[in-house]
């Protein structure tokens, strides 16, 4: 079953665009929330813009993670070894994001608001740039001998791709965000970020293109080209929205613009998951680093069962929470106060 | 710095760390769930108010589970490179499926939960609910058929020296899974009933010393209410009771299951690694008899000093073999047949590294799993113990007035974290020197076993894992400190501070503002 492998490898970059499509808006908003308002009110529009579904998001990443392991066991281990120390703040991040958001609302100090505030996005800013560094390194290659283990110290992965690759999910997470509040916010939230993403866009999305051509100067054919392509028609598309204020539309044209772009990328180095930059000998393909058949036979079967079930009902979250959300929707705060006598 | 110590300790703190918040949203999850439930069901305000007040308390320990299980999920990878590999044809699917089918499932139905308060219709988010905590139970299925795959490998074939999986359908149903699991929810369920009773217990106290609620000359409740202080009226007297009576009696319950499926436990773990029992009843020679105490150097490796204070002549062969007569090999026979199966040394291959031709220890250390598994029981029983005198206690429809009582209540909440935390300590540590233990059971695949020797990652400095480590504890220590600071102030805030409208009437949405009505959001970060 020759197929298996490469079926796996379309479905671990799905796992892993899915995860920036979404994730990416999320981490976004909160880089945002380190600069662009000091407005109690409109800080918190923005929080609860993501409130109901940023944990499903994450779940993609977890997801992407998981899959690799069992699809991929060597491609698993020698990328998350050879960049133990980025992962390492990845999860730390990932940790003060997750934490920051459930917790600010539950203080009442503005200490305590602004020490999450940038947890948050110092946090998002970490997960973003770290899950950026990783995915382009492991499509320009690591130093990584016959076993797959690294050759060299913890910190041999800090090339100018590794920090190329982290500024380009950044920029396209703090567009693609911009993007997201001008859709589900009212009020100064939206107008702000609109006037954001006409203004930044170019610049935050350059680096995102600079990988996908740097992968395509590499490896490209003219299938990857083609996405290419196709990709800057979506993000020229999405800029001159964004400038009409069609703001539906500018969300739209980013995320087809990231999938295809990711798209090319994944497509440009395929059969390769991890290059060594030693010896072409020892690169981890998808031939050499994936499980058995039988394994990636029952894993076909759970994801064909599992993957549509979860778009459809992430899909009825977003429809759910459709609405957008102005400052007058929030409810007040209130200090919890002991509920006795004696104080 | 010998990386191998390193990761291993990093991974016992960040896994157990991991365990203090699972078992509690495990295990209050069904309980809120139920709540609802019922609220939905008759209308009463009662249960309304407990859906909120424990459910936000559910949800300010949900995140730190989240939090610190991303790093279960990257560190295999991570610091465990080369079990990675070895295993990655079996391991990886259990996990990727936790991930479709439970977490997926968790994370985006209690988002609509969350959120969906006034939004959804009512039984549709009652739904949302239970789907949510069915999938954090899916999860801790997954999870535990990966560990137990550990304990016991199955449905696997020896390729070219790595396993390579042949029959998911005997992983998924691996008995050391089925029994596992099943103790690991009812040990969990303790927990969360433990909290109800705890938390339920200090706010009729409360009411109690504020004057609320007196009792009359034979001791029946007279409730009372307070007009002054945000939710303290009669209703809330009500809440509490019911909580602690439900969670007594659930209390009591989980650790009759885990009393249960423990025993099948034993006696699996007899038969599956029984080096691991050995050393959890510090059973030096073969025999049959139970130790409840035992001194001297239950920690040396070869047995020497070992003194039985009380025994109890046959109950060993009970546990593993339900009568009281078979012996039960000891230590000292265990260790020369693992010799004679496994080698004396470690093996002279290359991923071994310097620790090739090093002597291999097969006892565990056995101050830890004799305590380990002492500690586990004994919590347990302590908590099951305060969970009936509670019933019996707050008969008469409240607590007694002394405050020492009340932090016993309190207290009590940390025994069966302790004995969930006792007992995994025990399995884990009683496992070593294996990573992945051979299966010895009769048409088992014994070729199949790793030494935790050969797990950790090659690539990587033991620098590198020193500063992973102090990071996590950092960061763990301050989530941890954080946590407990909101749970006590929640709890101090009583149902108000989970339903602010209590406090604060006038928040509620005028119905004639347009703009306004059934747009607020009822809940909002
Ligand atoms: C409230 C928690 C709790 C309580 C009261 C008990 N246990 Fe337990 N025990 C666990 C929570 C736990 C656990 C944390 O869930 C473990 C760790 C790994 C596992 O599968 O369950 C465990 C492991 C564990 C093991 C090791 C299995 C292995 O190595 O795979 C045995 C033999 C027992 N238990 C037996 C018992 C017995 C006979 C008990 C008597 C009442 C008992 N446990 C009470
Ligand atoms: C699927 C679930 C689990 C897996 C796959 C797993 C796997 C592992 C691995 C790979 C190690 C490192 C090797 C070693 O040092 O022994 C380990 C050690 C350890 N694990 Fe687990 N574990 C799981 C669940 C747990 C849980 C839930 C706990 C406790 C709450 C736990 C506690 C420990 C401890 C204390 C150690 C250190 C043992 C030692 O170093 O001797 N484990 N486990
Ligand atoms: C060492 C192996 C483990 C790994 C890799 C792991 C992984 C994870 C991950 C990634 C999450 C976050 C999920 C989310 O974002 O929603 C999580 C949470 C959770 N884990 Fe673990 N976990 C491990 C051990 C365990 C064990 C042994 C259990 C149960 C018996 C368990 C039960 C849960 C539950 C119920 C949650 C969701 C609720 C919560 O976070 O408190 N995990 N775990």
């Amino acid at each position: 079953m020759d197929f298996l492998p490469t079926l796996w490898f379309v479905a671990i970059a799905a796992l892993w665009i899915g995860y920036l499509l979404l994730e990416g808006f999320d981490l976004g908003v909160g880089m945002l929330l380190l600069t662009s308002t000091r407005d109690e009110k409109q800080r918190r529009l923005m929080l609860n813009s993501i409130g109901p579904v940023w944990d499903g998001n994450e779940v993609w990443l977890i997801t992407a993670g998981a899959a690799t392991f069992a699809a991929f066991p060597l491609w698993y281990a020698s990328l998350f070894s050879t960049l133990y120390v980025p992962l390492t703040l990845v999860l730390i991040g990932l940790i003060l994001r997750a934490v920051a958001i459930e917790y600010r609302g539950k203080g009442i100090s503005d200490a305590w608001r602004r020490m999450w505030d940038r947890a948050l996005g110092i946090g998002s800013f970490i997960a973003a740039f770290g899950v950026g560094a990783a995915l382009t390194l492991t499509t320009t290659g690591l130093p990584i001998d016959a076993n797959g283990d690294r050759v060299g110290g913890p910190f041999v992965w800090l090339t100018p791709y590794a920090v190329l690759g982290g500024l380009a999910v950044v920029g396209f997470c703090l567009a693609h965000a911009s993007a997201f509040l001008g859709l589900k916010t009212l009020g100064e939230v939206r107008e702000r970020s609109g006037r954001f993403l006409v203004r930044w866009a170019p610049v935050a999305l350059l680096p995102l293109v600079a990988w996908v051509l740097v992968i395509q100067f590499r490896s490209g054919t003219i299938i990857t080209w083609a996405l290419v392509a196709l990709a800057v028609v979506a993000v020229v598309f999405a800029w001159l929205s964004a400038r009409a204020g069609r703001e539906g539309r500018a969300f739209l044209g980013l995320s087809i613009f990231l999938v295809l772009g990711a798209a090319s990328i994944f497509a440009a180095v395929y059969p390769v998951v991890l290059p060594s930059t030693l010896d072409h000998a020892f690169d981890l393909t998808i031939d050499n680093a994936a499980s058995g058949s039988y394994t990636l036979g029952v894993m076909s079967v759970v994801t064909a069962i599992g993957l549509p079930l979860v778009l459809l009902y992430q899909g009825w979250t977003y429809w759910v929470f459709r609405q957008r959300l102005g400052v007058h929707h929030l409810p007040d705060t209130h200090a919890v106060e002991p509920a006795t006598a004696r104080r | 710095m010998d990386p191998l110590d390193i990761a291993r300790w990093q991974f016992g703190i960040t896994t157990v760390y991991h365990f203090v918040m699972v078992p509690l949203t495990l295990g209050l999850g069904p309980m809120v769930a139920i709540m609802q439930t019922m609220w939905v069901r008759t209308g009463n305000e009662r249960y309304l108010r407990m859906t909120k007040f424990w459910g936000k308390l559910y949800l300010i320990n949900f995140i730190v589970g989240v939090a610190t299980g991303l790093v279960q999920e990257f560190q295999f990878g991570m610091a465990w490179s080369e079990y990675a590999r070895f295993v990655g044809d079996v391991f990886g699917a259990p996990l990727a499926m936790e991930g479709l089918l439970a977490f997926f499932f968790e994370s985006t139905f209690l988002g609509l939960w969350i959120f969906g308060w006034n939004r959804l219709p009512k039984k549709l988010h009652l739904a949302t609910l239970w789907i949510a905590v069915l999938g954090s139970i899916v999860s801790a299925f997954f999870i535990i058929v990966a560990n137990s795959w550990m304990q016991h490998p199955v449905g696997v074939e020896l390729v070219d020296g790595r396993p390579v999986l042949t029959d998911i359908w005997a992983v998924l149903t691996n008995n050391t899974a089925l029994t596992a699991y099943s103790h690991t929810i009812m040990g969990a369920l303790a927990v969360g009933a433990g909290f109800l009773v705890g938390i339920s217990w200090y706010q009729l106290w409360q009411r109690r010393r504020d004057g609320i609620d007196t009792v009359d000359a034979r001791g029946r409740v007279i409730v009372g209410e307070n007009a002054a202080i945000p939710g303290r009226d009669r209703i809330d007297h009500s809440v509490w009771i019911r909580s602690l009576r439900i969670g007594a009696v659930v209390a009591i319950i989980g650790f009759g299951g885990v009393a249960l499926t423990g025993d099948l436990q034993a006696k699996l773990m007899f038969e599956q690694q029984p080096l691991k029992m050995a050393a959890a009843e510090a059973a030096c020679a073969d025999g049959t008899s139970f130790s409840v105490l035992s001194i001297g150097n239950v920690g040396s490796s070869d047995c020497t000093d070992v003194v039985g204070v009380i025994e109890i002549p046959g109950l060993l062969s009970f546990l593993a073999h339900g009568d009281f007569t078979t012996e039960i090999k000891g230590v000292n026979t265990l260790i020369p047949e693992y010799q004679a199966k496994y080698g004396t040394t470690i093996p002279d291959d290359a991923i071994y590294g310097d620790r090739a031709g090093q002597a291999i220890n097969y006892l565990p250390v056995m101050e830890v799993t004799y305590w380990g598994f002492r500690l586990m029981i004994g919590f347990g029983i302590l908590a099951a113990a305060f969970a009936a005198l509670a019933l019996w206690l707050t008969r008469k429809g409240t607590v007694p007035r002394p405050k020492f009582m009340m932090v016993t209540a309190l207290l009590s909440m940390a025994a069966p974290f302790g004995a969930n935390i006792a007992g995994w300590v025990f399995t884990e540590m009683g496992r070593q020197p294996f990573v992945v233990a051979p299966n010895p059971t009769p048409g088992g695949v014994d070729g199949v076993y790793m030494f935790t020797a050969a797990a950790v990652s090659p690539g990587v400095t033991g620098e590198e894992i020193v500063f992973s480590l102090i990071a996590f504890a950092l960061v763990y220590g301050v989530m941890l400190a954080l946590e407990l600071r909101l749970l006590v102030r929640y709890v101090r805030g009583g149902v108000a501070s989970a339903m602010p409208e209590l406090a604060h009437p006038t928040d509620t949405p005028d119905d004639t503002d347009p703009d306004k009505r059934d747009d607020v959001l009822a809940f909002a970060y």
